[in-house]
């Protein structure tokens, strides 16, 4: 059973502890703090002046209808992404996972793109469907498919989905891989010996084994598609065209930093972490449940 | 230039970062320094670094650390935030939708007429060009912010496309009717994109009201107070964005992006008119490979347009944060050297370089006096000056510039809404409703904001 380490008093552990404590202090409780803070209040942009005015910010937010459509891109766009990195990830390594020549050389090089940075990431699309100088979009162009994601939202949003999920495959790849691996490979010769084809494998012992890595997965696509991808957001399409490809976390640094309306960012920002506290704890109370480790 | 421009910025971070407290004393011997933060990207950012350089040379009380911080928008958050944090510089580059948020700053900046009255340095602002004096000044005079960088917006067009299309490369069309047919004649000649705009807002609709002499806003542009309310959803621009909706739809006109996105579109060749900033004529002059022309603002038949209103940016002398006054020497450096760029052969130096404006009329006549425009070369160089003083020089309420506050964040609704209605969304007319209603919240928000 698990070994129990006994320290003589208490002033030690709680040292060992404070490294840690105070990080989490430092970086993660006072932002948040001086965000819930914030959001109480309306100033103008140099702080001189700063009025108290209570729920406002909560009231003016969530009766715009621009926030209210930010909320609905964030929905379309987090689950596409999740969904669309998780499923190209877990084909992907299936196929790699078979015994074929150079399989070494196919897994590197799908590694590679998470190593690339969002902005740049961003910039590689763009090249590919820039309505005028890509080679994708003249191409779609040329054949009378008329592409133009500045004017046209849903192409936007079309385009910010596909660069921000093409980012996380690689991650997600790397974890079905080696969860594919950790598949006794007796469990699949005793399927294959009962007669079952590859596709009732898969669905049948496979992909209930992979449940643990994908269910971590999820959490983690989601919580990327929320929070990191305004990199590659900014460098697009910048929330446009109108508000198309406007997330929440791309709206809260519209307000905040841009137009330097720090009540209703920080009010977004409350509502954010709010969120995200309540679909972690979902995930984990009702997902959990039916995943078998 | 790369260089150079790497070793400057390594300096002024390292003088940033780490002689803070001994910067502000200017001690016997020791030259007083003088942070000046910009948003110029080369080349033109190097060419402001070496006015600095210059300044720099011509005495040694004071030392103006010039650094770049970003694009515009980006130089005005990190002063904004440097100022919360008590860091701010002396001298910020604020590009001009962000001179209503400047003015409305109070203690964090020192304004001009305050600065140069206490530093008994001199400054003669009757010479400067009205458009660019009335946008920093306060209604009775008052200069609030140096003039520096300033443009307006100018049509350039294609003379090649013209002359395939038959058209007379030599007279582009006064009028949008006459904007139009030209633009389904390079159509019927296989041009692909015959126009496009830069800058929606400032051109489309901010140079739009003002050649066309009516207003954007209430109290002179919001020249008169914080309580402006926006006038953009009036028949005119209603009218106007209804037909570049359609143009739009019909191949005429493509819109090319928000801000400065459709640049590029002209150089490459790709669309044949572009309404764009005077001081894209640099790059035009680098990567055209084409004939081309330069030409005023269309009007729509029966108007009789005046002043075109200017871009670009001014400097702003600032506070050192909420809590941190500046010396009466740092005062003094930053009025000696905005005295400097006051300088006709400065400012005259600068627009012949730029294609930005030359902005007082001494720098004006001494670059004409030297035959500048009259070579081939300049060939329309003066076009943005004739611009600015169209309609006899008379400036009207709705034609001396414009001061709104949140003024980034209206600029961006009205394209917002602008690409709505592209996209079919909405009529050109329910997107200047919207967007009219949308502007105005921000304006009674920052009205309240800024209160006191």
């Amino acid at each position: 059973m698990r070994k129990k380490v006994i320290f003589n008093g208490v002033a030690l552990p709680y040292l060992l502890l404070l490294p840690q404590l105070v990080i989490t202090a430092v970086f993660f409780f006072w932002p948040a703090g001086q965000a819930i803070y914030g959001s109480f209040l309306r100033e103008d942009a140099f702080g001189l002046s700063r009025d108290f005015v209570g729920l406002e910010n909560f009231a003016d937010i969530l009766s715009d209808p621009n926030y209210l459509g930010a909320v609905w891109n964030t929905v379309i766009f987090s689950s596409a992404v999740a969904f669309s990195a998780l499923g190209v990830a877990i084909f992907l390594a299936v196929q790699a996972d078979k015994a074929i020549r150079g399989s070494g050389a196919y897994k590197t090089l799908l590694i590679w793109p998470y190593a690339v940075a969002p902005a740049v990431a961003a910039v590689l699309w763009l090249f590919l469907f820039h309505p005028q100088i890509g080679l994708l979009g003249r191409f779609l162009n040329g054949i009378g498919i008329p592409w133009d994601y500045k004017v046209n939202g849903n192409q936007a949003m079309l385009l910010v989905i596909i660069a921000a999920a093409w980012k996380q495959v690689s991650y997600n790849f790397i974890f079905f891989l080696a969860g594919l691996q950790s598949i006794p490979r007796s469990v699949l010769e005793a399927a294959a010996i009962d007669g079952a084809r590859p596709t009732r494998r898969f669905w049948t012992v496979i992909f209930p084994l992979l449940a643990p890595t994908s269910f971590f997965l999820l959490v983690v696509n989601i919580v990327y598609a929320f929070f990191d991808t305004f990199g590659t957001i900014h460098a697009l399409t910048q929330g446009g065209p109108g508000q198309a490809t406007t997330t929440l976390i791309y709206k809260v640094y519209v307000d905040g930093v841009q137009n330097l309306n720090f009540g209703a960012s920080a009010a977004q920002s409350v509502v954010l972490m709010a969120i995200v506290i309540a679909l972690t704890a979902v995930q984990f109370r009702f997902i959990e449940r039916k995943v078998h480790y | 230039m790369f260089r150079r421009t790497i070793m400057a910025s390594a300096v002024a971070l390292g003088l940033a970062g780490g002689a803070v407290p001994a910067s502000a004393q200017g001690t016997q011997g020791q030259p007083v320094e003088l942070q000046f933060w910009h948003g110029l990207t080369q080349p033109l950012g190097g060419m402001l670094e070496q006015i600095a350089a210059d300044f720099n040379a011509s005495q040694n009380r004071y030392r103006v650390v010039a650094s770049f911080r970003g694009s515009y928008p980006e130089t005005m958050v990190a002063a904004i935030a440097a100022f919360r944090a008590g860091q701010a510089p002396h001298i910020v580059q604020m590009f001009e939708v962000g001179t209503g948020t400047m003015m409305a700053a109070g203690r964090a900046i020192k304004p001009v007429h305050e600065l140069l009255a206490e530093t008994r340095v001199n400054i003669d602002f009757s010479d400067y060009l009205p458009g660019v004096r009335g946008y920093y000044s306060l209604p009775d005079g008052r200069m609030m912010s140096m003039p520096f960088n300033s443009s307006t917006s100018v049509v350039f067009y294609n003379k090649d496309a013209f002359r395939r299309a038959n058209l007379n490369p030599d007279a582009f069309p006064e009028t949008w009717e006459g904007v139009e047919q030209a633009a389904r004649a390079l159509k019927a000649a296989g041009v692909a994109c015959p126009m496009t705009t830069a800058w929606p807002t400032w051109t489309q609709v901010e140079q739009f009201s003002a050649i066309h002499n009516i207003p954007l806003a209430t109290q002179a542009n919001g020249l008169g107070g914080l309580n402006a309310e926006l006038r953009i959803a009036n028949p005119l621009l209603t009218r106007h964005f209804t037909n570049l909706v359609n143009w739009q739809r019909d191949g005429l006109f493509r819109y090319g992006g928000r801000d400065g996105a459709a640049d590029a579109l002209f150089p490459s060749g790709e669309c044949a008119i572009i309404f764009a900033s005077s001081g894209l004529r640099a790059r035009i002059q680098r990567e055209a490979q084409f004939q081309w022309g330069v030409a005023m603002l269309p009007v729509y038949q029966g108007t009789t347009p005046i002043n075109s209103i200017i871009g670009g940016a001014s400097f702003w002398a600032m506070q050192g944060g909420p809590n941190r006054q500046r010396s009466a020497e740092e005062l003094q450096g930053v009025a000696q050297f905005f005295a400097w760029l006051a300088r006709p052969e400065v400012a005259a130096k600068w627009h012949t370089d730029t294609g930005f404006l030359p902005v007082t009329r001494a720098a004006f006549e001494r670059v004409r006096a030297t035959g500048f425009y009259d070579q081939p070369a300049n060939a329309g160089a003066d076009v943005p000056i004739q611009q600015m003083l169209r309609g006899g020089g008379q400036m009207t309420e709705n034609s001396m510039g414009i001061r709104l506050g949140g003024f980034v964040e209206i600029r961006t609704i009205i394209q917002e809404e602008l690409e709505r209605a592209f996209q079919g969304q909405q009529t050109a007319e329910q997107a200047l409703v919207n967007a009219q209603n949308r502007g105005n919240a921000v304006l009674r928000n920052f009205e309240r904001q800024n209160r006191n």
